[in-house]
């Protein structure tokens, strides 16, 4: 049965107020557009979990949308501070729970294989283990010596970008894969947005291909452009000057309303924000192709 | 002797170049340590093995990355993997030489903060955080950091201690069982900083032209140096050259400072 379905459907039906949402996305594949549409729809009270933030957070939070932020590293990556985050942080009006990037990555991984937490050898560090109760230790039953653990994560929904999907959800990636599938596997119902909706036989000529399968997958979304400012590999350049805009849009919050009024109020969907970001951007991010040597399964 | 003049960027990244071995497979973070370890591949150490946190390995990058998980990372690299991959079975098991470090603050014991200035759950400025550098810090090899010399970058103590260097004292780092050897050198625009055997951070060498005094002028603590503390080899035309017309034609990380 087809999982089609528009961005606004699937957020509509699959996100609620008071749910822990990851969207996923190491710098590559950011589902920028569903996070504007949760917005659109005013979501509220939200725990937003990301190994980075990024811009898709700062604006969520901007946006009223989160309750608590669970990460490992609240930067603007190559840029600078994550200014909304940063603030209300530090203003108590946000709560949250940090983790370095490996213990971050290992709750999905727990989470994705149905463990209760996940060991981590000694790092030496002290302080982040003395500030968050749910890092904790147990003593390893093979060699007796104390290992870190953390616990598994399980978001109420995983958005994961990916380049194609067929109409089943059999989701395809590369280039920087992150924590797509730990994400897609420990969350509890996963929405695919999808640069291309292909043909089943498509995704079966590269099986070794297909990140995400279908039978996880409960919603299938045609997003074109879905991860700009971030980009899809293959498809469109990283876009690093709105990265640095942002670091002056976020100056102010008269200027982040502004931009929220005009880049996600005031269009409809990821279609339209693609086509208002005009001719002399596309162009910018356009890419060159480089292609992969074709490989043979055999047909057997 | 170079002609030319140079910036304090330049000068950290060359000498952070120059501790570079062929061969080492190094964790590598954008900026700085980016363009320390192409020019290290460009001069002696021809197969550096460069790894990304992003998953990325043996990148052979075409343009200056802005952000760690850049596309042109990807295009011509010879693999990619998860997060939870990079992580597991190259940091934790081994199989990383080097890592490079940065934070707000480094301390007496090489300890870094690049968490939180003030009180951690009532922030007075709040940093980025750990990302991977806990996990660099406590088990790459060695470990260096470049950091302009400054007073309040270098405090007796740190706030927080996001990465560990060697605690209060190299005995308590040993005694976690984190695997790494801790941070090794720390490159500053006026010298070179290196563990004692307690892990306490002395001088060890200083830039041509630079002097003691300015080392301590701008350390937070009372800072010893080493018996000996030698002169660095001045930085090389070559060097520049490779730096500012190959790796950085724009000057994104090099120019002013």
């Amino acid at each position: 049965m087809s999982k089609i379905c528009s961005l606004a459907e699937a957020i509509q039906q699959f996100i609620h107020d008071g749910d822990t949402v990851f969207c996923a996305g190491f710098t590559h594949l950011i589902p920028f557009a569903a996070g504007h549409e949760i917005i659109r729809q005013g979501r509220k009270n939200l725990t937003l979990a990301r190994a980075t933030p990024d811009l898709i957070y700062d604006q969520m939070v901007a946006a009223g949308c989160a309750k608590k932020l669970v990460f490992s590293y609240i930067g603007n990556p190559g840029v600078g501070s994550l200014r909304i985050v940063r603030e209300e942080m530090e203003a108590g009006r946000l709560e949250w729970e940090e983790y370095s990037h490996f213990g971050m990555i290992s709750r999905l991984q727990a989470g994705a294989a149905g463990l209760p937490f996940m060991p981590m050898n000694q790092n030496a560090a002290p302080d982040l283990e003395k500030n968050n109760p749910n890092i904790r230790r147990v003593k390893d039953p093979y060699s007796g010596r104390e290992v870190l653990t953390v616990p598994a994560l399980h978001p109420d929904v995983g958005i994961i970008h990916v380049q194609r999907a067929d109409k089943n959800g059999n989701a395809q990636v590369w280039g920087i894969l992150g924590e797509q599938k730990e994400a897609a596997f420990a969350s509890k119902d996963v929405i695919i947005t999808a640069e291309e909706i292909v043909d089943e036989d498509v995704i079966r000529s590269d099986p070794n291909r297909t990140l995400i399968p279908g039978l996880i997958v409960k919603a299938v979304c045609h997003v074109p452009h879905c991860a700009h400012p971030s980009y899809t590999q293959g498809y469109y350049d990283r876009d690093n000057v709105f990265y640095l805009n942002w670091d002056k849009i976020s100056e102010n919050r008269d200027s982040v309303n502004s931009w929220l009024d005009e880049w996600v109020f005031g269009v409809k969907n990821a279609a339209e924000y693609w086509e208002k970001l005009g001719p002399e951007t596309h162009a910018r991010l356009a890419v060159k192709p480089r292609y992969a040597a074709p490989v043979n399964y055999g047909d057997y | 002797m170079s002609e030319l003049t140079y910036t304090a960027s330049e000068l950290m990244c060359i000498n952070a170049a120059r501790l570079l071995r062929d061969g080492d497979v190094v964790f590598v973070g954008v900026g700085l340590p980016n363009l320390a370890c192409n020019l290290a591949r460009r001069t002696h150490a021809p197969s550096l093995q460069m790894i990304y946190e992003a998953g990325v390995i043996g990148a052979r990058p075409n343009r200056l990355p802005l952000s760690i998980g850049d596309p042109t990372l990807v295009s011509g690299a010879s693999s990619v993997c998860s997060m939870f991959d990079i992580f597991s079975l190259y940091l934790q098991r081994g199989n990383v030489d080097v890592g490079f470090l940065g934070g707000a603050q480094i301390d007496r014991f090489g300890n870094i903060n690049a968490t939180v200035i003030g009180d951690y759950h009532k922030p007075k400025v709040r940093l980025p955080g750990s990302g991977g550098s806990q996990e660099i810090a406590g088990w790459a090899n060695r470990c260096y950091i470049m950091t302009p010399h400054q007073k309040r970058r270098f405090p007796e103590k740190c706030d927080f201690i996001t990465s560990a260097g060697f605690l209060n004292g190299r005995a308590e780092r040993e005694a976690t069982g984190a695997r790494g050897g801790g941070p090794l050198v720390i490159v500053t625009n006026l010298g070179i900083l290196e563990p004692d055997e307690n892990g306490e951070l002395i001088l060890t060498a200083l830039h041509p032209g630079c002097t003691y005094d300015q080392v301590k002028e701008n350390t937070g603590w009372a800072i010893r140096a080493a018996e000996t503390v030698r002169t660095t080899e001045p930085v090389t035309d070559v060097e520049l050259k490779i730096l500012r017309e190959e790796l950085d034609p724009d000057g994104a990380y090099l120019k002013g400072s």
